[in-house]
């Protein structure tokens, strides 16, 4: 018997990055008391109407581009009309018929070392509704409209992914793109990153079988998690005669199980018209210039860059662009320093560390990318040693100032000077000649005893190589 | 006092001959006395008009007035005003006060405006006669049998019985023009996007314009003025070159081509609405005006594509009227769907419903080409006729409606023939144009109003036109026998 082919799409929907609601002045920071984010035009007063944050614009159009997709150029509002307390006006402002990012758009992934291009549909502008609450208020449903209006853009993709870890693959590109674009913070706890699944299995050769639709899933490990259970759910449905219905389905990750949430043959006529309080996006030609001018470097030409000019392995390069943040802070890093392998090394080494330990982000590190250049210029010059360096990073982290103040403060400076050195090597060795002529009875192993006994006597601070040296050429001597 | 231009208003206002305090009070005593009848405001607000009128004598005390300052207003109970019940002659809003003002009412406002009250209208401007009101009917002052049109109807009988010297009125298809006609008074549909719509009660927005309802065309000129401008709040509202409206009235008319469309003049036009149209054209081509025919084919079309398009989207804008922020309520919902459906049902009258129920069916899935689509192409071919009869004219002329008013209950029974009502304005509506109704007459003893519609942004035109028929002519200031 042949087996079953998966057959995935995702819808995911982008919260962009502006100060302000797509069609309100309201805030839409996350966290605020439910409600006072909510404005005259939020809360679906009479009268109100919608002003375009023309700040999505810019924004869905670097998306467009950095997907090679053709950008609408005249693209146009329409309303969503259902009934729901958290929807205030009674509809949702959304894209239907002439979305902003057209078709073309694709994205590469990579699973077990295959490559894949997966289709992009389309990408449209949208508001996201508000909150119902059901657990606050005994017997009643709270509203909260702090949401309502936020922008999104929803990202659809073709149904070209074949298994749960090609499309959690996909989701973790769109994820790593949507952040160097900065158009998103990605922020998937806070909602600012959703993705929804759309699954279904058939025979190859055969068409498409019913889908059901995963929604509001928070983690990439879930995602994947949540498509296996449906897809073995589907098999044992149809391999037992059965058929699967066109629904939305809610996983639950303590129980690793999807549950229906409504049937879809139920759902709303949506009624779509478009907006009249709106006018149709037009976008020129020098618009769209612009965006492609101001596009940043993208993630894959960043990483082959790291190997390329810089020297770095594939999985250094790698992680130094998980995060638009994180090969921001290092590339301002080797820009300062000149050293990517160092620069590198810092960042992969103790910065991860102590942000990992903090529980921070790396744009939320207290020490910048200035000042971990300040602190590697010291070593690189000499000034101190690797192992203070060390010291220094910790107490950067702590808050007690540049690499110069901290090494002014601690005294850390590096004694350098030769003559300083060889009257201290002097003194360690006419105070202990036993172990001088052990040594130069053959026993080499006491070098290091006189280091250490060179680098206490310089309360640590003589630099060790040269310790080394002049140790070596006193001993030969005497 | 009460029939006074709001020129000799204001220049007595101006020189303190008369202070904004007496001149309200004046209005606000003629509305106790003639309103419990006439029924033509929702809410008056004496002490809220007396506040703005002695405010407006301290800045015309200190001669910083402009020249509307003082002269008091009455709004249509579309515009929402702040802390003023705001219902829109809806049961759903009885108990809405709304927490912000209109621009148009912001804009009155700030040249000191006394606000007498908020005027009635047909539910959500639903209707043509104000028969649709949650507030009862409002009488014509002219025949109290009568409906006085809609859904300004309340803004027009006031003006017209002298129960406030201007008010503002809104005009979907026909809404400001029409009751105008039909009181004997001037009402000017400025070109869609001219005035904000922000804080004005949606009904159908590709559709909705503010305007004022006057006694003169110079008055209407000076309101419009006031009115008009951009509003960054109303995405469709446009920046004006110039909002001089009064600028070319003193103009003769000689130099203009009025066309006149055959069609406005076909089957179905009461015999003696035509002629008082015609012996109305006559005076304008006395004074020297060019008339032409021109032809619009597609009128009929008209009426068929906007009880498409104007439903569907009130069927979206009504959405927000659910019982669960504001307005109405339901007792005791059961659940969801019963908060929805009863709130709903109880809260919305049947002219309402209808249209909910007609917009929401052109909008469902495998309905939406036959309608929807199609009404848009109708009202693009609507909108195409008017530019090529513009071609060969400066303006049209022609008649509001196709009768005088109609009496009370004589169509409520039957929706199709009210919506008739409308055929000359609304394919003005259609196409976005700015038009005018200034009273030209008498037929079968109700007022007789001429329709004067010009091109995109052309309200000076119009105005001008309007002011110079008015030179030669007094309909504009007969006033009926009880509100001399």
């Amino acid at each position: 018997m042949q087996d079953w082919e998966v057959v995935i799409g995702l819808e995911i929907h982008a919260q962009l990055t502006t100060q302000t609601k797509i069609f309100s002045g309201s805030s839409i920071a996350y966290g605020a008391e439910p409600n006072t984010q909510a404005n005259l035009l939020d809360l679906g007063m009479p009268g109100q109407l919608p002003v375009l944050n023309k700040a999505v614009i810019p924004k869905a159009i670097r998306f467009g581009l950095a997907i090679g997709a053709n950008i609408g150029r005249r693209s146009v509002f329409d309303r969503k009309n259902y009934f729901y307390p958290d929807l205030p006006k009674g509809y949702q402002t959304s894209q239907f018929s002439y979305p902003i990012v057209e078709d073309g758009g694709s994205l590469e992934i990579e699973v077990e070392g295959e490559t894949r291009r997966i289709g992009i549909t389309r990408a449209h502008l949208e508001e996201d509704a508000g909150k119902s609450i059901h657990d606050a208020f005994p017997g009643m449903t709270g509203v909260d409209l702090n949401r309502a209006g936020t922008p999104l853009l929803e990202i659809v993709s073709e149904p070209d992914m074949r298994s749960a870890q090609e499309a959690v693959a996909y989701a973790r590109k769109m994820h790593e793109l949507v952040q160097f674009l900065d158009i998103c913070d990605g922020n998937m706890q806070e909602g600012s990153f959703r993705v929804d699944s759309n699954v279904s299995i058939h025979k190859p050769g055969t068409p498409f079988g019913t889908r059901a639709e995963l929604k509001n899933i928070n983690s990439f490990r879930f995602i994947e998690q949540a498509i296996e259970f449906e897809v073995a759910r589907q098999i044992e449905i149809l391999e037992s005669g059965g058929e699967v219905v066109q629904e939305t389905r809610l996983y639950d990750p303590e129980r690793n199980e999807t549950r229906s949430m409504r049937e879809k043959e139920e759902a709303n006529d949506y009624r779509y018209f478009p907006c009249p309080d709106l006018l149709p996006v037009v976008i020129e030609q020098a618009d769209i210039e612009r965006e492609a001018e101001a596009m940043p470097e993208l993630p894959d030409a960043k990483r082959a860059r790291y190997q390329q000019n810089w020297g770095l392995s594939e999985d250094d390069a790698q992680v130094l662009t998980a995060s638009r943040a994180m090969s921001d802070y290092f590339e301002t890093l080797v820009d300062l320093t000149g050293e990517a392998k160092k620069a590198a090394n810092w960042l992969m080494g103790d910065l991860s560390k102590a942000l990992n330990q903090a529980g921070l982000r790396i744009d939320q590190s207290p020490v910048t990318a200035k000042m971990l250049a300040g602190l590697m210029a010291r070593v690189d010059d000499g000034t101190i040693s690797g192992k203070m360096a060390k010291q220094v990073f910790s107490a950067m982290w702590d808050g007690e100032g540049h690499a110069d103040e901290v090494i002014e403060a601690k005294g850390l400076k590096q004694i350098t000077d030769e003559g300083a050195i060889t009257e201290m090597v002097d003194q360690v060795l006419a105070d202990h000649p036993d172990q001088v002529a052990a040594y130069q009875g053959g026993q080499e192993k006491m070098l290091g005893f006189f280091v250490g006994q060179v680098m206490k006597a310089s309360k640590g601070q003589a630099n060790p190589a040269q310790v080394n040296a002049v140790l070596k050429a006193r001993l030969a001597q005497s | 006092m009460h029939n006074l231009s709001l020129k000799t208003l204001s220049e007595r206002l101006q020189r303190r001959e008369l202070t904004s305090v007496e001149l309200t009070q004046h209005f606000l005593d003629r509305i106790a006395r003639f309103d419990g009848e006439l029924n033509s405001y929702v809410t008056v607000t004496p002490e809220l008009a007396l506040d703005m009128a002695k405010e407006a004598d301290e800045r015309l005390d200190r001669g910083e007035g402009h020249r509307l300052t003082g002269i008091p207003v009455a709004h249509k109970d579309i515009f929402c005003t702040r802390d003023v019940k705001t219902s829109c002659g809806s049961k759903m809003l009885d108990q809405f006060l709304s927490p912000y003002d209109a621009t148009v009412v912001e804009k009155l406002n700030a040249l000191g405006m006394p606000i007498l009250g908020k005027t009635n209208m047909d539910e959500f401007a639903m209707g043509s006669s104000t028969e649709s009101s949650y507030y009862g009917q409002t009488l014509n002052p002219w025949d109290k049998k009568a409906v006085p049109g809609g859904s300004s109807g309340g803004s027009a009988a006031a003006v017209a019985a002298g129960l406030a010297p201007v008010a503002t009125g809104s005009d979907t298809g026909g809404s400001i023009r029409q009751p105008a006609a039909f009181c004997g008074i001037s009402g000017i549909k400025p070109t869609y996007g001219a005035v904000s719509r922000y804080g004005m009660i949606a009904y159908a927005s590709s559709f909705d314009q503010g305007g004022p309802m006057t006694r003169s065309a110079e008055d209407a000129a000076w309101m419009l003025e006031a009115m008009a401008g951009l509003d960054e709040r109303d995405s469709t509202s446009v920046s004006l070159a110039r909002t001089d409206y009064a600028r070319d009235l003193a103009q003769p008319v000689k130099e203009l081509k009025i066309g006149v469309p055959e069609e406005y003049f076909s089957e179905g036009l009461d015999n003696e609405v035509a002629e008082t149209v015609q012996a109305a054209i006559q005076v304008l081509a006395d004074q020297g005006a060019e008339v032409v025919p021109v032809h619009l084919p597609n009128k009929d079309l008209a009426v068929s594509s906007y009880y498409v398009l104007a439903p569907a989207e009130a069927s979206s804008n009504l959405s927000r009227f659910d019982g669960v922020r504001y307005g109405h309520r339901c007792e005791a919902p059961k659940d969801l769907n019963d908060l929805y459906t009863r709130s709903r049902s109880e809260g919305f009258g049947e002219e309402v419903k209808r249209r909910i129920m007609v917009g929401t069916y052109v909008l469902s899935e495998g309905y939406y080409d036959a309608y929807y689509r199609k009404a848009q192409k109708l009202r693009r071919l609507v909108r195409d006729d008017f530019v090529k009869a513009f071609e060969q004219c400066d303006l049209i002329v022609g008649p509001v409606a196709p009768s005088v008013a109609f009496d009370i209950g004589e169509k409520t029974d039957d929706p199709v023939s009210m919506y008739l009502a409308d055929l000359y304005t609304i394919p003005v509506n259609l196409a976005g144009l700015p038009a005018m109704s200034v009273p030209a007459g008498f037929a079968q003893g109700r007022p007789v109003g001429l329709h004067i519609i010009g091109p995109y942004f052309e309200e000076h035109k119009i105005l001008q036109l309007a002011h110079q028929y008015q030179q030669v002519t007094d309909w504009h200031h007969s006033v009926a026998t009880d509100y001399r």
